[in-house]
């Protein structure tokens, strides 16, 4: 039974209704493959032991894991941080609570960079995790365990958090389509804030359809988060028009793109050409500054969410002489180097004699932005550009330069800053066999929108066949009869030496 | 000659149901950490959510004051470390207030206009106990999350008098709209001062910020310190520190807190988990439909319609319990000017509590009652103090106690000459007497016959008729 664990989740949700297998089974199925391989990928920091009785619902039976800075009642929730190693989540995040209500369960925590800080999950200070393509290399970041237990098959869905591209990253690096929906379609109450105005829940899935079911379900309205947007979810389907309008696509900076990635993106574009889309080319002005713009408006405001991390009320506490001693010596052992950087960088930035210079002109260089994008939008339906600059590189090798790594997020952060729905798109793999993706992204609110245009995309470029004929996990696979599947099994585990 | 300047911040607690940004009771009374949540104890991936029993609260308190609301408003973080601020910074409006320009009134000597520059909402902190025995600090975080505006005025005080009388007004007016609960002792209403001192015609002085001063005591005498302290500083031709300062109620001084150098940078940013707070004219029309006649006015109308004397107005109406059971003993028909004197020097005898009229001794129909027997006679004043304390301790009206106790007015003519005649009679020596001109004996006589009828009868009828005796005008 072990290959269960290659369904994807609307495979599920419709084996269980015939009766083809039951959620025990299912469950032990996803327990064997962790077991059997996540010694080495490292995807999950914590296990859920057993299945708990499930409700009915469009997700019953659905597998989601979990990024460990989502709550999920009675399961650790670590942060990646030694602050915060041995609490246990006391209550539902908003996105866990409606997963469960729809029938859905949390099979695991899933490790990350500290407190969602980086782009490679080398920041955790509790495991390293792999990338399933090649393990000596990263899964990307920061929700890289969530992306790497979806890419090798121990979850159909998994949850991230998606700041300046926490999502969308790993999501390409790992071969998978990843999604950061529109800035408050997703509430954000329980997850744990690194930068409230930027940290948006996103989904990593084999397929946009897994996508959509799960997004319908746990997106919405909740009045426990202020930014939450009121507007109501638009699953139905809308007809294509006669006329197809142009989608605009990014013009590729002059440096700093992998020449595989550069020469993959024309033969990308022309997918969407072969679906009848004229395309024209687009510059974005200050594209280019928006780095620079998110790592002080997310830096001060990491400053101050992380302010409660103090040692007094729960987790981690240095024992000191004096309350002030305390602070210094729980948030200096507690926080590992690059959160310490950013909570420096954001403290300096909010200082009465920065302010203006920082965080203030920050604040308006985002206007900007914002406001190209809008004007951007206003005309294009779609706007088509790269995910990442980069493929998967290997531990360690940007570790050292922090610089290097902030610029992985070079395409996904400046939609971040201004709120925009983005889905990167698995599209080919490397010389070296390592996945290339691209990213969509939409004007507001116009999520299910783009994600029904990722299906004709899935339709087309087959992302979810290529994972499964990598990890030998063909369609042959849940159809054969019991004894063939010990087989299968058996191969799986060569996968990964 | 130094002139003082003073301006007040004053923190005051929101009557509210619930927290300013969760559903946890706002009641800091009970027993430790047992009104907290996720929310106000700081839980990882908490959000906040306003209140909007609160920001009506805040709108009436504004609307009273006189103040222009801004239809936009929004919130902002205040981040500084202490082991009762559970998220590590206070939510508050720092950079766009709900809002500003307002003013009160005061009446020391003539009427004064004292401006209010702002005013805006934030939460409360929870409360730290030191066990200086154990050397352990425990923290009890009820308080937490707890509704505050902060009004600030402008620095229109020129005496510590005047101050005392701003903040006498100020509380007054916000018990009377039912905003907050005055309590000055406990701290759901807390009073800062900053005071400067400047030669006429002369840029302000260094002001300095006084923290804590929760008595009206307490304001004027650190005022008052600090006035000397700042004049003898000045005299000698040394500067004033840019400080925050405490009173110490022992030894009658002001000492330094902070210093300048120590001020702390409290980083404010715009706070990202709320969003704009937008007051809609119906909101604000809506708040000010449930405003109460404000104290001044009230006082007013006292001494036209009801023809008090304006001190008596102004003791009355200092309590809104107090003002509203007399308004219902007059709406019910005790005659305006009586009920006030019986209230204020009777029915406050038999009072206790700082707020007594808050579960009043006897209830207004029993008290109208009484005033109006008396009014028409029925009763006499001695007889009406006589049973008070057992309408107030039996809970029974006038007219069922006077009905059970048998007391019966001697009021006909004849049965008061009866009574005089038969008591009188009984003390010939002294009627002698005074017939042989010891005329001062008649107040004695007088008394002897009321004291014979318990008073029973009207002390009027009763002199004139022992004069008629006296006079011998009956034999």
């Amino acid at each position: 039974m072990t290959l269960l664990c290659s369904l994807n989740a609307r495979e599920i949700v419709s084996g269980l209704r015939k009766g083809l297998f039951s959620p025990q089974e299912l469950f032990h199925s996803l327990r064997e493959r962790t077991a059997s391989l996540d010694g080495e990928i490292g995807a999950f920091l914590s296990r859920n032991k057993e299945l708990a009785p499930l409700a009915e619902g469009p997700l019953k039976g659905v597998p989601v894991a979990m990024k460990d800075n989502i709550l999920a009642h009675g399961m650790p929730l670590t942060c990646a941080s030694k602050i915060l190693e041995n609490y246990v989540a006391p209550y539902d995040a908003t996105v866990v609570a409606r997963l469960k209500q729809n029938g859905g369960w949390v099979p695991g925590k899933t490790n990350m960079d500290e407190f969602a800080m980086g782009s490679s999950t080398e920041n955790s200070a509790l495991g390293v995790t792999r990338n399933p393509w090649d393990l000596s290399r990263v899964p990307g970041g920061s929700s890289g365990g969530s992306a790497a237990a979806v890419a090798s098959f121990q979850t159909p869905l998994a949850l991230g958090s998606d700041t300046g591209g926490s999502v969308r990253q790993p999501a390409t690096f790992c071969g998978l389509y990843g999604f950061k929906p529109t800035y408050g379609r997703i509430s954000r109450y329980g997850l744990v804030a690194f930068a409230s105005s930027l940290d948006q829940i996103g989904l990593f899935g084999r397929n946009p359809e897994d996508i959509s079911l799960l997004f319908e379900n746990i997106a919405g309205y909740d009045p426990l988060d202020s930014t939450s947007l009121r507007e109501p979810l638009r699953p139905d389907r809308d007809e294509t028009p006669k006329n197809l309008p142009a989608l605009a696509y990014l013009a590729l900076p002059d440096e700093g793109v992998d020449p595989e990635i550069r020469e993959a993106y024309p033969r990308f574009l022309k997918v969407f050409q072969e679906m009848g889309y004229p395309l024209e080319e687009v510059r974005v002005s200050h594209w280019e500054y928006a780095l620079y713009v998110y790592y002080v408006i997310a830096s001060s405001e990491a400053s101050s969410n992380l302010a409660r991390f103090d040692g007094i009320r729960y987790g981690f506490r240095s024992p000191a002489p004096s309350v002030d001693a305390l602070y210094d010596e729980t948030r200096t052992k507690g926080f590992g180097p690059e959160v310490r950087r950013r909570i420096l960088l954001g403290t300096f930035s909010l200082g009465a004699g920065q302010y203006d210079e920082y965080y203030g002109k920050a604040f308006q260089v985002r206007n900007l932005i914002a406001a190209e994008l809008r004007d951007l939008f206003s005309k294009y339906p779609f706007l088509l550009l790269p995910s990442t600059p980069d493929t998967a590189f290997t531990l360690g090798s940007k570790s050292h330069d922090p610089v290097k790594m902030y610029y992985s997020d070079f395409f996904t952060i400046p939609l971040s800053l201004a709120g925009y729905p983005a889905l990167s798109l698995p599209f080919c793999l490397s010389g070296q066999g390592l996945p290339i993706g691209f990213q969509i992204a939409a004007p507001y609110l116009n999520d299910e929108r783009m994600l029904r245009l990722a299906s004709r995309y899935e339709g087309i470029v087959g992302g979810e066949e290529t994972l499964k004929k990598r990890f030998n996990l063909g369609d042959e696979a849940f159809t054969a009869p019991p004894e063939s599947v010990h087989n299968k099994d058996n191969q799986s585990e060569e996968v990964f030496p | 000659m130094w002139k003082t300047v003073i301006g007040l911040e004053i923190h005051a607690q929101l009557l509210t149901s619930t927290k300013l940004f969760c559903s946890c009771p706002a009641n800091y009374g009970d027993s430790p950490n047992s009104n907290v949540c996720p929310v106000c104890f700081g839980l990882p991936g908490a959000l906040p959510v306003l209140n909007g029993e609160a920001v009506r609260q805040a709108l009436r308190a504004a609307l009273l004051l006189n103040c222009r609301i801004n239809r936009t408003s929004s919130f902002d973080r205040k981040n500084y470390f202490y082991p009762d601020l559970s998220k590590g910074y206070q939510i508050t409006q720092f950079f766009h207030p709900y809002a500003e320009n307002g003013y009160m009134e005061i009446e020391v000597g003539g009427t004064r206009r004292i401006g209010i520059t702002r005013i805006h909402i934030e939460e409360d902190a929870g409360k730290s106990f030191h066990d200086e025995e154990r050397g352990e600090t425990l923290v009890d975080f009820n308080r937490c999350g707890t509704p505050l505006i902060e009004i600030v005025s402008e620095p229109d005080l020129e005496t510590p008098e005047e101050a005392a009388e701003y903040l006498r007004r100020l509380r007054e007016l916000l018990v009377y709209a039912g905003v907050n609960d005055g309590n000055l002792e406990e701290g759901s209403l807390r009073c800062d001062a900053n005071i400067s001192l400047h030669r006429e015609g002369e840029p302000l002085g260094t002001r300095v910020e006084i923290k804590n001063l929760n008595s009206y005591r307490f304001l004027q005498r650190a005022l008052r310190y600090e006035q000397e302290r700042q004049a003898e500083l000045l005299e000698r031709g040394e500067e004033v520190g840019r400080e925050t300062r405490l009173f110490d109620v022992k030894s009658n001084r002001t000492m330094v807190m902070r210093t300048k150098e120590q001020l702390l940078d409290y980083r404010y940013f715009p706070e990202p988990d709320l969003g704009i707070l937008r007051i809609e004219e119906e909101e604000i029309r809506l708040a000010g439909s449930t405003l109460p006649e404000t104290p001044a006015l009230k006082r007013e109308r006292y001494v036209r319609e009801y023809h008090l004397s304006a001190d008596d107005a102004k003791i009355l109406v200092s309590s809104p319990s107090q003002a509203a059971f007399y308004e219902e003993t007059v709406k019910l028909g005790a005659p305006p000017v009586k009920a006030a004197h019986w209230l204020l020097t009777e029915l406050l005898q038999h009072a206790s509590g700082s707020d007594p009229f808050l579960t009043p001794p006897l209830t207004p129909k029993a008290f109208a009652d009484l005033l109006v027997s008396l009014e028409k006679g029925r009763i006499t004043a001695p007889m009406a103090k006589d049973i008070l304390p057992e309408m107030i301790e039996k809970g029974l009206s006038a007219t069922e106690l006077i009905a059970k106790k048998g007391i019966a007015l001697v009021d006909s003519p004849e049965a008061v000459k009866a009574m005089v005649k038969g008591v009188l009679e009984g003390l010939r020596p002294e009627v002698e007497r005074y017939r042989a001109g010891e005329t001062k004996l008649l107040g004695f006589l007088i008394g002897e016959v009321m004291k014979s009828c318990k008073g029973a009868a009207q002390p009027k009828t009763v002199n004139q008729t022992v004069r008629e005796f006296l006079e011998g005008k009956e034999e």
